[in-house]
């Protein structure tokens, strides 16, 4: 016992990698086994993550269950993990979405072994960003994680995936070499990549010395945006969104889960771990620049779901917009970092993360349970399907309204923090975004309106295409869910305290 | 007298070939057997000199020095660092993989391995050993470039008997031109700073380990360095000399093809850092800029054109011109973390690439054909050799946890000390790397098998199996844990530090 409660974040960490190197020995064909092995091999760091969360004390400052171990001495670098609210919250995300997405992915039929595989292996790449207080190791993770999901798309995909794929993997990669680039400057600059070291060197140079033949106030200039870039692609902000549509629609339903649910957070966690921290001047500086493509990216991403006949297209688009709203959060914090708005427009954004975790691995999830029965994501050819499936009918209004931000569930509370923070630092932009809003409702509306209601299209009520109802392991995938989009909504201080604390002690 | 490891472990591979011409030709199965217990018997030793290199103490170690020939102060001095240690464990794992990928089918569609004549094979492939083997260890200029030719001349043979017939005569005579002159030029330099230092000391020798303190002119290492740096860097694949390497690794045979780009192309990088930058340091850094700018777009324009190519096993050729490039960068920065790069990528690259031509050839042996186009759906006949290529792929575009991120990093993070500029452009390598690579793994593994091949096309063999697995093994042990190999590397560069003088 003595062993686990010293290494919690290595155990949760490795065990899905390690369960997915043990499953390369499992003989083949077996799908059932590797379906209950990889569920199970998921939920064992979901608990672990869950009694960390209960021990994790959020009073106290700087980063908890620290563990070092030596990496790369040549470079200094080191595997630093530990934890703060801010990243427990995360990984406490993905420990609980990965289990679902697995569960969700037990229709699989082919090649069930390398798909689980993956799915573990990836899992371990994205809590290895959440956790890492490395900076080498954090972009190692950071790119570790983008293979799986490549192959993901790749092989399990529907019909467009081999361009959808290459764009996603292109674009993430193209999008990093900016910080590949920026990381090893400051590797070079200071011999270490210890990230709180970093932080303390990086930020008390003279801003006007001078620096590979420039001023360090430019030097500083490029490295942020060489970083804003790579992870602004991930989360993604307009204009740097488009790989998104093609790679969620294309990607497998447990696919579009992890990667809107997890993997989008993953520049949003950027954002806050490193570049708030590495660049308050310049966070402060650029806010307004920020702020802008948040904006841009809420109401185009409103316009441009809204616009959609492919239900899954609808609901990526989503994404970009609700993600808007984090980086707005973030912008404005970065704008008066400090200031009691500023805290709360931060709390906003980093619910807002685990809100939009939740909302969208649902929504993707109802998406992938009606397209498997109807084989068509056109939204022109449901309608009027609340009769047939009333189950469904009702779980799916449930999300939607979540994402659409109704009173009483999760969206609500996170999107209302943000706005209410931004209002006095960033008036005008607020404003725009919340006419954004309004066509965030719209196109909700839209496609439950498309999906559940108007006139029945007869051919899903008789003969071969009878739609069935959600079964009992779709139900279970979203009860979860569901019911921390209740609980949240209700009830948000049980998170918000942990949120908070992190905030008021990082910023 | 302590144990002769570095004659013993040199000696090998040429007492094996003399042995195996002695087998009568139609005993194909001994001949194998014994060329892949020598192979073997290689590895261990290579394994044993690996892991007993005391880090503590560094330098040169397990030397040894015999007299060979006096009178010019020519003498069998053999000894290995750091960075040579290494470069002796890869020859042993290329040496064993590439004999056993060489051993043969006998599938009625398959034409894998080496049918034709194995026994003047195996003892070709192992005089190239020897000769590769020998320029690892010497620490004797005269015998550097004597173990060098050697190795360069079986070379043409295996190509030229047993290459691809469309180009083999082509491509082994260009090869061969290029390297002679190559090494011509070196040596033509040797023997001036042999002379030089007579001058100078008045002592004959060709020890390098005395040239280093030969207390050349600065005049005469500018004007020297070039001929003999690049005169071994054409082995290296340094643009613009690089031209004979992709239709070399074409037109050899698989095992050929994997010895060429795995060991042969350290050999000149191993050379040309040796002899150029640690004999004729202050050369070194006049001409810096120069090696950067050819490293440089060696790195970027071969990425480019192994973008382009439709030929499979050209793609992985052109993609060895862009990584040892990388080499190439690395040792141009004359700073510690660049040459620790340029040591790991040497090794990272020489499996990695030995790797992917091994790959090549089993798709090649079974489908007839290496167009790109033509090809597809190799995973569900040969799972294992795609999962092969595919991490060998991931270790070219230099993603983390495998050995190309290791290697590839301080590379960059060198470079950022010299020049920023060339940094940022170098790492567009990496993503034109990514989307050929990835391009290729789905043409060929993925997608739709064309209907010919149906039915046709058979698994890789249980051989074949352990040689992807031996390399597959060595690039995720030193990704995972940098410790395996860099703290070795860097007590060699802390030697080629204190020769360049704290640059």
């Amino acid at each position: 016992m003595d062993f686990i409660s010293t290494h919690f974040l290595s155990l949760i960490l490795f065990f899905p990698a390690l369960a997915a190197v043990f499953m390369l020995f499992l003989p083949g064909g077996e799908n059932k086994l590797f379906r209950w092995f990889a569920l199970g091999a998921s939920l064992i760091p979901f608990l672990l993550s869950v009694s960390i969360w209960f021990q994790f004390k959020s009073s106290a400052p700087g980063f908890q269950f620290q563990e070092q171990y030596e990496w790369y001495e040549a470079l200094g670098s080191t595997l630093h993990l530990g934890v703060d609210g801010l990243s427990l919250t995360m990984v406490l995300l993905t420990t609980l979405l990965t289990p679902l997405a697995i569960l969700a992915s037990f229709n699989i039929t082919e090649k069930v072994k390398a798909y689980m595989m993956l799915f573990l292996f990836l899992e371990t790449g994205m809590l290895g960003v959440f956790m890492s207080l490395d900076l080498l190791v954090f972009f190692v993770f950071w790119e570790v994680g983008l293979i799986p999901m490549y192959f993901l798309i790749n092989q399990w995909g529907s019909a467009n995936r081999n361009y959808a794929s290459m764009k996603f993997l292109i674009y993430t990669m193209g999008g990093s070499l900016g910080l590949l680039l920026a990381i090893q400057l400051l590797g070079v600059l200071f011999g270490t990549y210890d990230l709180v070291a970093l932080t303390q060197h990086w930020t008390s140079l003279q801003p006007d010395s001078t620096l590979l033949g420039m001023s360090v106030s430019q030097v500083k200039a490029i490295a942020f945006w060489a970083f804003a870039i790579a992870f602004a692609i991930k989360v993604p902000i307009w204009p740097f969104h488009t790989w998104l549509p093609d790679a969620h629609t294309e990607a497998p339903t447990a696919g579009s889960m992890i990667l809107a649910g997890v993997l989008l957070k993953l520049g949003a966690y950027g954002f806050l771990r490193l570049i708030l921290p590495l660049y308050p001047v310049e966070a402060r500086y650029f806010a307004g620049a920020l702020a802008l493509l948040a904006t841009a990216a809420i109401v185009f991403g409103a316009l441009s779901s809204f616009a959609q006949t492919d239900f899954k297209r609808l609901v990526a688009y989503s994404s970009v917009n609700h993600m808007g709203f984090v980086v707005l959060g973030i912008a404005a914090a970065g704008l008066a970092s400090g200031t009691p708005d500023a805290t709360i427009a931060l709390n906003g954004a980093i619910l807002q993360m685990f809100n939009h975790g939740l909302s969208a691995a649902g929504m993707f999830f109802l998406v992938g349970v009606i397209y498997e029965r109807t084989h068509t994501r056109n939204l022109e050819e449901y309608g009027g399907l609340f009769t047939l499936v009333p189950v469904y009918g009702g779980i799916l209004i449930f999300t939607s309204m979540s994402s659409l931000g109704l009173p009483g569930l999760n969206g609500f509370i996170s999107e209302f923090l943000v706005v209410r923070g931004s209002w006095p630092l960033l008036t005008a932009y607020t404003v725009v975004s919340m006419l954004g809003l309004f066509f965030t409702g719209a196109y909700i509306l839209k496609a439950l309106k498309k999906v559940l209601h108007g006139p029945l299209n007869e051919r899903w009520a008789h003969g071969e295409h009878k739609l069935t109802e959600i079964n009992a392991r779709e139900i279970l995938v979203m009860a979860p869910l569901m019911l921390l989009m209740l609980w949240i909504g209700v009830y948000p201080a049980w998170i918000l305290d942990v949120i908070n604390k992190a905030v008021m002690m990082l910023f | 007298m302590t144990f002769p490891v570095l004659s013993i472990i040199t000696f090998t591979p040429l007492v094996a070939a003399l042995i195996i011409l002695l087998i009568p030709a139609n005993r194909k199965n001994e001949t194998r057997a014994l060329a892949l217990a020598s192979a073997a018997f290689t590895l261990v030793l290579s394994l044993w000199v690996y892991f007993s290199y005391d880090q503590t103490t560094a330098g040169y170690q397990f030397v040894e020095k015999y007299d060979w020939l006096p009178a010019l102060g020519v003498s069998l001095h053999f000894g290995v660092d750091g960075i040579s240690a290494p470069l002796v464990l890869l020859t042993g794992v290329v040496m064993f993989t590439g004999v056993l990928i060489s051993w043969g089918d006998d599938h009625p569609h398959v034409m894998a391995g080496i049918q034709d004549r194995p026994r003047e094979f195996f003892a070709f492939l192992f005089i190239l050993a020897w000769g590769v083997l020998g320029v690892f260890v010497s620490l004797d200029l005269f015998m550097l470039i004597f173990f060098y030719e050697i190795a360069v001349f079986p070379m043409y043979l295996l190509i030229v008997i047993w290459g691809w017939n469309v180009t083999r005569e082509y491509a082994a005579m260009k090869l061969t031109l290029y390297l002679l002159i190559g090494s011509v030029i070196a040596l033509v330099g040797a023997l001036a700073m042999y002379m030089a230092q007579y001058q100078n000391t008045g002592a004959l020798s060709f020890d390098m380990l005395t040239m280093e303190s030969a207390g050349f002119s600065q005049s005469f290492q500018i004007i020297w360095f070039l001929p003999v740096f690049l005169g071994f860097a054409v082995l290296g694949g340094i643009w613009p000399f690089h031209n004979w390497s992709p239709d070399g690794h074409v037109a050899a045979p698989t095992a050929v093809s994997m010895f060429h780009a795995g060991v042969l192309m350290k050999l000149g990088a191993f050379a040309a850092l040796r002899v150029g930058i640690m004999l004729l340091p202050e050369g070194a850094k006049y001409w810096q800029w120069l090696i950067m700018a050819f490293a440089a777009i060696a790195v970027v324009y071969g990425a480019y054109v192994a973008f382009v190519q439709m030929d499979f096993k050209y793609m992985v050729g052109f993609s060895s011109v862009s990584h040892m490039g990388l080499v190439m960068l690395g040792f141009s920065t004359f700073n510690a973390d660049g040459l620790l790069g340029s040591g790991l990528q040497m090794f990272s690259h020489g499996a990695m690439t030995a790797l992917f031509f091994a790959v090549v050839g089993m798709i090649y042996d079974r489908a007839h054909t290496r167009q790109i186009p033509e090809l597809g759906g190799m995973s569900k006949v040969m799972p294992f050799a795609t999962v092969g290529f595919i991490i060998g792929g991931l270790v070219s575009m230099g993603m983390p946890l495998f050995s190309g991120f290791i290697a590839e990093f301080p590379i960059f993070m060198g470079v950022w000390q010299v020049h920023w500029f060339v940094a940022v452009v170098c790492s567009i390598s990496i993503v034109i790397t990514a989307a050929y690579i990835m391009r290729n793994i789905r043409q060929v593994f993925f997608g739709n098998m064309p209907e010919k091949f149906e039915g046709h096309i058979t698994d890789i063999t249980v051989l074949d199996k352990v040689a992807i697995a031996t390399l597959c093994i060595f690039m995720i042990v030193i990704g995972l844990y940098p410790k395996f190999m860099a703290p070795m590397v860097q007590t060699g560069v802390e030697y080629v530090l204190r020769l360049l003088g704290g640059s």
